[in-house]
């Protein structure tokens, strides 16, 4: 199990899967909006999304967690 | 001339039009988010006004409490700085209905000029040269696929109302197109509130060349020289000059030509910027009319010897312009960084607090910033934290007196940009004045990210 965690405060613009989905590697799994420009967030392991924490429009801090995979 | 002005934005610029207000003798009123509540614009101003919570479309973009502070404090006009509502046709609109003067030309205007599509109909009609390119937005992607196939790629996939690099992308083929299409028209939406998309013909190897322009409510339009703003990362400028190394004398007189043109067509009054692409031929083309003050536009001020928040408040009043093109004289090279809060490498953004902070000083050395050691960089707003100019007789001397001023920058606690700015202004290109749009990708960033 690996918590994905935002890499920088911001807010959360685009959620791009859904619980239950199997996401790689590499995979855009949330984009931050941050200070004007697009931060997408990548699954860091192959697995499948337990739980999603945050909604789109919710603000994060650095080191929150986004999304859990399995 | 006024007696109070409010100020609609934050950070350098709201400093900027303090400090020309301060020297005129006009009070001024700040508005500020609560995430800028320390911040050194507040305590400069004479008076300020909290109009809500940080994020910009809660206090900075909330027309309703920023009228709402000015007929409060007695404001009678606002400067809207750049970005946030200084193009926005309706918040003009309310400020003249409420009595209050808008620092900037008529909601027309801004309507016309907001609206790339419009703005390059609006042009071509006034006789400047555009971009061969589509006039009319793009329904969907077989339209533009047509539209591409008739004009041919490489092409540049724009929004309508874009700006920042947003929504925008250079298309080769027409895969690319059909990828870049739907997620370029949704950013757009999602960011500008408007997804209309065109193209336009990719010019190769670009310079981007700015004319500044100032004119009053007499009919009169003065050109104040160029500002080349080729270096960019993102889409988004990171260095700029005045003058050009790039352009000709034959081709600088020309461009100001149609910048006064353009400008004169459409009857815009105040401080105004006509950006146009230059080939490699010196072949411009209209890009887009910026209907504000610049966030570049110290350069010009550093060679012209004006203070162009000064013309701005004195036009906005009801004053004649008190120069004419011919006495408007140009003396020796200015260059301006911005110092962003962001990842040299990757260009990401890089908020946080602000631990250690030392500005430069020196010979021909200006600063213009609104942060101090413990200032908080917030991941709300835009990521530059200050511009740094220096001025010299020549344009060798600007470059030397720039880069003795990045080496005493001192900025801790977050990454900041100034690495990349000191291989840019110390590169041999970039001293021999080869500055085109592709300069960071063509000497900055290949050998640097295969680096790191």
């Amino acid at each position: 199990m690996a918590k994905i965690q935002a890499s920088m405060a911001g807010n959360v613009w685009k959620v791009l899967v859904k619980e239950g989905e199997e996401v790689k590697t590499g995979q855009d799994v949330v984009i931050l909006e941050s200070m004007k420009m697009e931060i997408p967030i990548t699954a860091q392991a192959d697995g499948k999304v337990q739980k999603i924490y945050v909604n789109e429009g919710d603000f994060v801090n650095e080191a929150d967690d986004l999304i859990e995979v399995e | 001339m006024f007696s109070k002005i409010l100020i609609a934005n934050r950070g350098e610029i709201a400093l900027r039009v303090i400090r020309t207000c301060q020297k005129l003798g006009i009070a001024t009123v700040a508005v500020y988010s609560e995430a800028d509540k320390e911040g050194l614009f507040v305590r400069e101003a004479d008076e300020a006004y909290c109009i809500g919570k940080p994020q910009v479309n809660l206090s900075y973009l909330n027309v309703e409490e920023i009228i709402q502070a000015a007929k409060k404090s007695g404001a009678e006009a606002i400067h809207p700085g750049y970005g946030l509502l200084s193009e926005n046709a309706d918040f003009a609109k309310r400020c003249i209905r409420e009595g209050i003067t808008f620092i900037g030309p008529s909601p027309d205007v801004l309507e016309a000029m907001g609206s790339k599509i419009q703005a390059r109909k609006t042009m071509k009609q006034a006789g400047i040269p555009i971009i061969e390119g589509v006039n009319i937005p793009l329904k969907g992607e077989e339209e533009a696929k047509k539209a591409a196939a008739a004009i041919g790629y490489p092409l540049m996939l724009k929004a309508s109302a874009g700006g920042g690099g947003i929504g925008m992308q250079l298309v080769h083929s027409e895969e690319e197109l059909a990828k870049a299409f739907a997620g370029n028209k949704k950013r757009a939406e999602s960011f500008f509130g408007d997804g209309d998309m065109f193209l336009e013909k990719y010019i190769e190897a670009p310079h981007h060349i700015e004319v500044q322009i100032m004119a009053d409510s007499f009919g009169q339009t003065v050109p104040l020289w160029e500002r080349e703003c080729s270096i960019q990362r993102r889409h988004q400028k990171v260095v700029e000059e005045a003058p050009s190394p790039f352009i000709s004398e034959e081709t600088r007189q020309k461009m100001l030509d149609a910048a006064v043109q353009a400008a004169a067509s459409i009857g815009y009054v105040n401080a105004g910027t006509i950006e146009f692409l230059v080939d490699r031929e010196q072949k411009f083309y209209f890009l887009e009319m910026n209907t504000r003050l610049q966030v570049e536009h110290p350069v010009t001020e550093e060679i012209t010897g004006l203070d162009l928040v000064e013309e701005q408040l004195k036009v906005a009043s009801g004053e004649k312009l008190s120069f004419t093109r011919q006495e408007v004289k140009r003396n020796g090279h200015a260059i301006e960084v911005r110092i962003y809060a962001e990842d040299p490498n990757t260009f990401f953004p890089s908020p946080g607090k602000i631990t250690e902070f030392q500005l430069p000083s020196g010979k021909g050395v200006r600063n213009e910033c609104a942060i101090e050691a413990g200032s908080q960089v917030t991941p709300f707003y835009d990521p530059m934290i200050g511009k740094l100019i220096t001025w010299g007789a020549t344009r060798e001397e600007a470059c030397k007196r720039m880069k003795a001023a990045l080496d005493q920058y001192k900025v801790e606690g977050i990454k900041t940009n100034i690495p990349m700015l000191k291989q840019v202004i110390a590169h041999e290109q970039f001293l021999k004045g080869m500055t085109t749009t592709h300069f960071v990708s063509d000497y900055y960033v290949p050998e640097k990210v295969q680096t790191n």
